[in-house]
């Protein structure tokens, strides 16, 4: 199991909207979110909690764009130069019959390389096993999660109450 | 709510959900021990993988001279069958990726079956190749690696090649995405399992916490993997059709091939889903997920492709008298009345005149017909491969070599194979996967469920707390049957 060696704060809601206005009423006072879990993506909460767009659709443009060089180029390479065979009295380099081909592998490695980078990136993968806050937050809790690792007593106490008046259902503290 | 409540549209999920419930009630099949009807239907489906097993080591022991192919005929029942599952294969991602591009919600409750469906259907269409081939350990020739032989590299022009790199990208392109969709729910199961469940159900859910940020990643990357698998459902079965229309056979050398395959693969994937869903949802209980508005929009998808279909047989028949091309003529006029006849009928029995029933709305929405129906179409479809490949190619341009093509036992049970791998695997995920995509409905759940909480509604709370439930009646409760 991966350690993130940090105490957490964190309040569990029971609705996306209470959710929602939870995160805008923590920002307003200045405090910084660790992190947000929810059991489905909520939508607009990105913007409120200022995560920036996701640049994920930039890469696939980029393994897209592999797959076609590659296929395309390789084609080429073996019907004019490697082993040059005439089909059906077509040229060598019969462009409009390598088309579908470097389609489909333009798709596949746009896919493959875009799964596969948005499994690094966010750290997960077979055997992965990130350490988590609740079991319920993959049911229906909707959960705000403060680090609180170098803080006083005090200062926990003041945060504990700020996810109080945000109506949190539950408010517990975790080291994970 | 960002969504756009309608007070028109009747809700997607009935029976008044909260998320927990939602959870509870998709988790279920995961959690208990399965039934007598389950095992019953596993056991039939062991019997088909047994008796395909026997057709299946005969074909490959003997070779394919135990098939009834022969020198006029090439392609009979193998090929039929492998058009026939990938045709399958499309309604998958059509619902997860361009119903997802059209923003329509009624995908979420059907999207991961009917992906499933795709995974199994292209796996068993996969087979027929294969074994056509005639040497399956030797399969691997079709790929172009650096070889002893040269290196001799395989025929980047030919559609068969093709088709072999349509075909794999397809499955593994269809694979990534539903795997990816899957984790999430897998999470769901792991936090509620114990034990060994446990372990395993982590080790599937690749560690998934649900944080804000993997969500948004986890959207992007689902809307991109839809963007690119919209052309490419659409390229896989028109490069499947370019497997005919490419060659110089009259009934296969036709320009409107391609969209004709891809409007019958869709169609009689819709219908293949409509089999599983209404038996899925009743064996599971989702009838709150997979309602009658789902049905009915599937049956809309059905009627719409069928009758494209339809007006392509017609096409087809006009363009080969206009042609002026005696071959051409003689092929279809063979298709529709030479010894093959029955199985013209069948196909535009079964493909044409049979879906036409749900233009009525009443139909849209019976359960019975629908069922019946789905599977009436599924033969029909069966039957436009069979036509159009048989009786292209059992009588051609000489006469002394035309035949009459039936198939063996071996190659009705290498059918029967790949029924019973398609039950087994899908049996076997019914009961270890969420067959509905839980994140993705508890994500419309206010939208386009009939809890109801969008603007609309709280216009409603003001004049009555129970306003909402006049207007939106359920529907999916009142017309079952």
């Amino acid at each position: 199991m991966r350690k993130y060696n940090k105490t957490v704060l964190y309040g569990l809601y029971n609705d996306e909207e209470i959710l929602k206005s939870a995160v805008v009423a923590i920002k307003g006072k200045q405090v910084d979110i660790w992190d947000v879990f929810t059991p489905f993506p909520v939508h607009g909460l990105d913007p409120l909690l200022g995560l920036k767009e996701s640049r994920l659709h930039i890469a696939g443009f980029f393994y897209g764009l592999m797959g076609t060089s590659i296929a395309f180029g390789f084609m080429t390479w073996v019907f004019t130069r490697d082993w040059p065979i005439i089909f059906g009295g077509k040229p060598y380099f019969s462009a409009p019959s390598f088309i579908p081909i470097t389609f489909e592998f333009t798709v596949l490695m746009a896919a493959v390389g875009m799964v596969i980078t948005f499994y690094l990136v966010c750290g997960l993968g077979p055997g992965v096993t990130n350490p988590y806050l609740d079991n319920r937050i993959t049911d229906d809790k909707f959960c705000i999660a403060l680090d609180i690792t170098n803080y006083s007593a005090e200062e926990i106490e003041q945060l504990s109450s700020l996810l109080k008046n945000t109506d949190a259902e539950e408010i517990h503290t975790k080291t994970i | 709510m960002s969504g756009v409540v309608s007070r028109v549209r009747p809700p997607l999920i009935t029976g008044n959900k909260t998320y927990h419930q939602i959870t509870e009630d998709i988790c279920a099949s995961t959690e208990k021990l399965p039934g007598g009807g389950w095992v019953m239907l596993l056991m039939m489906a062991l019997g088909l993988l047994t008796f395909g097993g026997v057709s299946m080591f005969f074909t490959i022991w003997y070779g394919i001279g135990t098939w009834h192919l022969n020198r006029t005929v090439g392609w009979g029942w193998d090929i039929t069958n492998f058009v026939w599952w990938v045709g399958i294969g499309h309604a998958g991602t059509l619902i997860s990726a361009i119903l997802l591009l059209f923003r329509q919600k009624w995908r979420t409750g059907v999207n991961r079956a009917a992906e499933a469906m795709t995974i199994f259907a292209v796996m068993c269409a996969a087979i027929f190749p294969g074994i056509h081939m005639g040497r399956i350990w030797v399969s691997f020739f079709v790929l172009p690696y650096p070889n002893t032989r040269g290196p001799l590299w395989v025929n980047f022009n030919s559609p068969l090649l093709w088709d072999v790199f349509a075909i794999s990208t397809y499955f593994t392109v269809s694979l990534l995405f539903w795997y990816t969709g899957l984790v999430p729910d897998f999470a769901t199961i792991r936090d509620r399992a114990k034990g060994f469940r446990k372990k395993v159900y982590n080790f599937l859910s690749f560690g998934w916490t649900g944080s804000a940020k993997h969500w948004q990643r986890w959207e992007s990357l689902s809307l991109i993997l839809a963007g690119i698998s919209t052309p490419l459902v659409l390229s896989v079965h028109t490069i499947v059709s370019f497997d005919f229309a490419t060659s110089v056979i009259p009934g296969w050398h036709t320009t409107i091939m391609p969209p004709y395959f891809v409007a019958g693969a869709i169609f009689s994937g819709f219908a293949m889903v409509q089999t599983l869903m209404i038996i899925t949802r009743k064996a599971l209980k989702l009838e709150d997920y997979i309602t009658i508005e789902h049905i009915e929009s599937m049956n809309k998808v059905i009627v719409l492709t069928g009758s494209i279909v339809g007006v392509a047989y017609l096409t087809e028949l006009f363009v080969a008298w206009y042609s002026g091309y005696v071959y051409e003529q003689f092929a279809f006029y063979n298709r529709a009345l030479g010894p093959y006849w029955w199985s013209y009928f069948a196909m535009m029995s079964c493909n044409v005149i049979s879906p036409q029933f749900f233009w009525s709305r009443t139909m849209r929405r019976n359960i019975a017909v629908t069922f019946a129906l789905s599977i009436v179409v599924n033969i029909g479809m069966w039957f436009e491969r069979f036509v159009i490949i048989v009786t292209s190619l059992h009588r051609d341009f000489l006469p002394s070599s035309w035949v009459y093509y039936s198939p063996s036992w071996v190659e009705v049970g290498d059918y029967m194979f790949t029924f019973g791998l398609f039950g087994t695997l899908y049996l076997i995920f019914v009961r270890v996967a969420p067959v509905v995509a839980i994140a993705e409905i508890k994500s419309i759940l206010k939208t386009g469920g009939n809890q109801y909480t969008g603007e609309n509604a709280e216009k409603h709370h003001a004049h009555s707390s129970h306003a909402h439930v006049a207007h939106r009646p359920n529907l999916g409760e009142a017309d079952k049957p």
